[in-house]
């Protein structure tokens, strides 16, 4: 369960709820042309302990088969991640 | 402890959102509704997390949240927690995430108001210790010595001439059932100050230091290392109030560098070492009163 | 029903307790306080079952009603004077948020210089805030609005706070005879409140967001419609509460002797009783006057006073207020009003019981004489001289 991107992006008239409030977790953009450089989570070197996931701001890591993943739409590549991984199993990378 | 990065609710309920990139109060906010889980009702006063979270169609919160007018976040969360009872609902956490200015300036009255009232809330404090929001002004939580917009440093002053104002034994001096201090530079002792706050009755405090790279002039890889060395440093502590007694969660031995930790930081650049010794003298008084009055 | 002595306070609190709401959160002020300490009272005795909420200031009194109401219960506040302008932040909140939140205002004078007595420049000074306003005459119709504003605040196609305006001292102090409906009455008049505008545990949903300019502009269309939806919705409550209660209003305005009135005296509150008595003594001088009383400053009854008054030679408002630079609020929107529908008779502003002045017999007699002869636009009354 989190917040993830929805179909219908633009409303209209009649799509403006009467009052202020809508559905929870509704988004229609993402963050990654934030990004000047990417976390790169090297699987071999990863142990799985989960820090990254834990001190990630924007909660874009999430642990599959026991490594960390990273969901690119999301990150907004502040590399905190990769300074607090302890076996060195993140480095940043320059977006292209 | 019982709450850490295997135990977690793999949930995310603040996603999406569009805090800066390394941003110290959306990992307060975020870990904080991990523990409390898709019942917690958030409310949030103007300030960065709402900013970022709640722009309609964006809405960045999977649980139920709203935001507040900038002086009510404890009353409306008084308001809430009373209208969520009157229905019947008894699983649920109302919690409020306020910044600095909005929980020890503007809404220091209602929060005072709701502690009187005893009322069954967690109210958790970001300190990112300045108005970052609105484009990092002085707020009472700056501390001495940091440069703001509207505290430059010059020739004539060195930055914010008062010392950061005292919320944890303010909100103690309420005698209110649970109250602390943590930093996101420790997620698992913060997180668990949550969980154990969900657990008690009335109203609970938590004051979270939350750095801000933006407006601490550090680079965005570093809130943590500088959430975690201000607390190593010694210039905040983590600390705990219950039960009428102070307890200190954590007595360094030795503090590492004030001044390491200050020169990293933009808005510390300008101190004079005079300037420097003062913030250490001051520091050494606190943990002077800290280590002959709390338990440890 | 039974018969009871009240004051309009009191019978606000009557109203109330037959409204049911289940969170009040109140400050006290003066002349507002009768309101809070009768609720609270009646939530010791058990016979209102409400959580009672001591705020430390009408700012969270009102920011905890809109918490109350964002989980789709029904709140109640009640403030005065410096506690309504305290608030006013969150007045705009409410009615933007379209919590249907009813509040009690004590009309009171506004400092400085400090004065406690009435005068309507508190609410009138609150007009663009998105909230119905309703003014009462006396202590029967506060009781009654009490029940009815829920009615019209509550209703789906509304969904708009309402507040109730009662003189400070000359009726939330003065003692009348009253009829108080019985539970079963009220019951049977006012519906649950019912609403998706909540926070739902099952249904969670973000609220009172931000909404930038693409789509800020609808948000604020559809809240104006709200409010304008509420006059047929008034109309609904009023028809209904007659057939239950046995009392009918007379929806946003309410007339004496206009249809063949040549000169009609337009004001709100509790002066319009004593307007009334003058109008008979001129009636039987062989003067024809009139008196029309607003019910609701919003919304706003354009056509309702511009055909009220459509016939008249010259047309006065009275009230307690002045826009200062310009003229009294009632007086602007009078004016905007008769504009609008075509209405050409001359109309004058007097500004009277500004700090709990005194509106007297001879002051209502002069206002008509004055009207009849032609006057400046804008009079202050017991001020005679350099008023330009």
């Amino acid at each position: 369960m989190k917040p993830y991107l929805r179909e219908k992006k633009v409303f209209t008239f009649e799509d403006v709820p009467e009052d202020t409030s809508f559905e929870a977790g509704y988004l229609v953009s993402v963050n990654a042309g934030w990004r000047s450089i990417r976390p790169v989570v090297d699987t071999e070197k990863c142990v799985g302990c989960s820090q990254c996931y834990l001190y990630c701001p924007d909660g874009v890591i999430s642990m599959k088969d026991g490594k960390a993943t990273i969901d690119y739409d999301f990150c907004k590549g502040c590399g905190i991640c990769a300074k607090i991984c302890k076996p060195h199993a993140i480095g940043m990378e320059a977006e292209r | 402890m019982s709450v850490n990065a295997k135990t977690l609710d793999t949930n995310e309920y603040f996603y999406g959102h569009k805090a800066c990139a390394g941003c110290g109060g959306s990992l307060a906010v975020r870990g904080a509704l991990k523990v409390l889980g898709k019942n917690a009702v958030a409310v949030l006063p103007a300030g960065c997390m709402s900013a970022v979270g709640f722009n309609f169609p964006q809405l960045c919160f999977a649980n139920n949240a709203i935001i507040s007018t900038f002086a009510g976040t404890a009353s409306m969360l008084t308001g809430i927690e009373a209208g969520m009872r009157r229905r019947g609902i008894k699983d649920f956490t109302a919690v409020g995430f306020a910044g600095d200015g909005g929980t020890a300036d503007i809404g220091i009255q209602a929060l005072s108001g709701a502690i009187d009232r005893n009322d069954n809330i967690i109210y958790i404090c970001y300190d990112n210790e300045a108005y970052m929001n609105t484009g990092i002004q002085k707020s009472g939580l700056t501390p001495f010595g940091a440069k703001t917009t509207t505290t430059p440093a010059g020739q004539n002053i060195h930055g914010n001439i008062r010392p950061k104002k005292n919320m944890f034994e303010i909100v103690a001096a309420h005698d209110i059932p649970y109250a602390a201090t943590a930093t996101v530079g420790y997620m698992p002792d913060f997180l668990n100050k949550v969980e154990k706050a969900s657990k008690i009755q009335g109203t609970k405090y938590i004051h979270v230091i939350a750095p801000c790279p933006t407006g601490w002039g550090i680079p965005v890889s570093d809130t943590i290392d500088s959430a975690r060395e201000i607390v190593d440093c010694g210039l905040w502590y983590l600390a705990e109030y219950e039960n009428g007694e102070f307890t200190l969660n954590k007595d360094p031995k030795t503090f590492t560098s004030v001044e390491e930790y200050l020169r990293k930081q933009a808005r510390f650049k300008h101190l004079t070492d005079e300037d420097i010794q003062l913030i250490i003298d001051s520091r050494d008084a606190k943990w002077e009163k800290i280590r002959k009055n709390w338990k440890k | 029903m039974a018969e009871k002595f009240l004051s309009g306070d009191e019978a606000f609190a009557e109203g109330i307790r037959l409204a049911c709401p289940e969170v009040i959160s109140a400050y006290p002020i003066t002349p507002q306080t009768i309101v809070v300490e009768r609720l609270s009272e009646m939530v010791e005795d058990g016979s209102l079952d409400a959580e009672f909420i001591h705020v430390e200031s009408e700012h969270s009194a009102l920011s905890c009603a809109m918490g109350a109401s964002a989980t789709g219960v029904r709140a109640f506040t009640a403030t005065s004077s410096q506690g309504l302008l305290y608030m006013a932040e969150c007045l705009y909140y409410a009615s933007g948020g379209r919590f249907p939140i009813v509040m009690m205002n004590a009309n009171r004078s506004t400092a400085l210089p400090w004065n406690i007595y009435g005068d309507q420049r508190d609410s009138l000074s609150q007009l663009d805030s998105g909230w119905i306003q309703a003014y009462a005459e006396n202590a029967q119709e506060a009781l009654d609005f009490a029940l009815m504003s829920y009615y019209i605040a509550e209703h789906k196609t509304v969904s708009t706070p309402f507040m109730v305006n009662l003189d400070g001292f000359i009726l939330t102090h003065t003692y009348e005879q009253v009829d108080v409906p019985t539970p079963e009455q009220a019951k049977a008049f006012l519906p649950p409140y019912e609403t998706e505008n909540r926070l739902d545990l099952d249904n969670p949903k973000n609220m009172a967001f931000s909404a930038g300019p693409d789509t800020n502009y609808i948000f604020k269309y559809k809240e104006h419609a709200g409010m304008l939806r509420s006059v047929p919705v008034i109309t609904e409550a009023e028809k209904k509460f007659a057939e239950i209660f046995g009392r009918q209003y007379t929806g946003l305005i309410d007339t004496y002797l206009t249809e063949d009135a040549d000169y009609i005296l337009i004001t709100l509150g509790t002066i319009a009783g004593l307007s009334r008595e003058i109008a008979d003594q001129l009636r039987s001088q062989g003067i024809k006057a009139g008196v029309l009383r607003i019910r609701y400053m919003r919304p706003f009854p354009t056509e309702e006073i511009a055909n009220a008054v459509k016939n008249a030679k010259a047309i006065a408002v009275l009230e307690k207020d002045i826009s200062f630079g310009n003229e009294g609020a009632v007086f602007t929107n009078v004016n905007s009003a008769l504009k609008s529908q075509g209405v050409t008779a001359p109309t004058y502003n007097f500004i009277g019981g500004l700090g709990g002045r005194n509106i007297s017999h001879t002051n209502i007699i002069d206002i008509f004489e004055k009207i009849r002869k032609g006057t400046e636009r804008v009079n202050f009354i017991g001020i005679e001289v350099n008023q330009s």
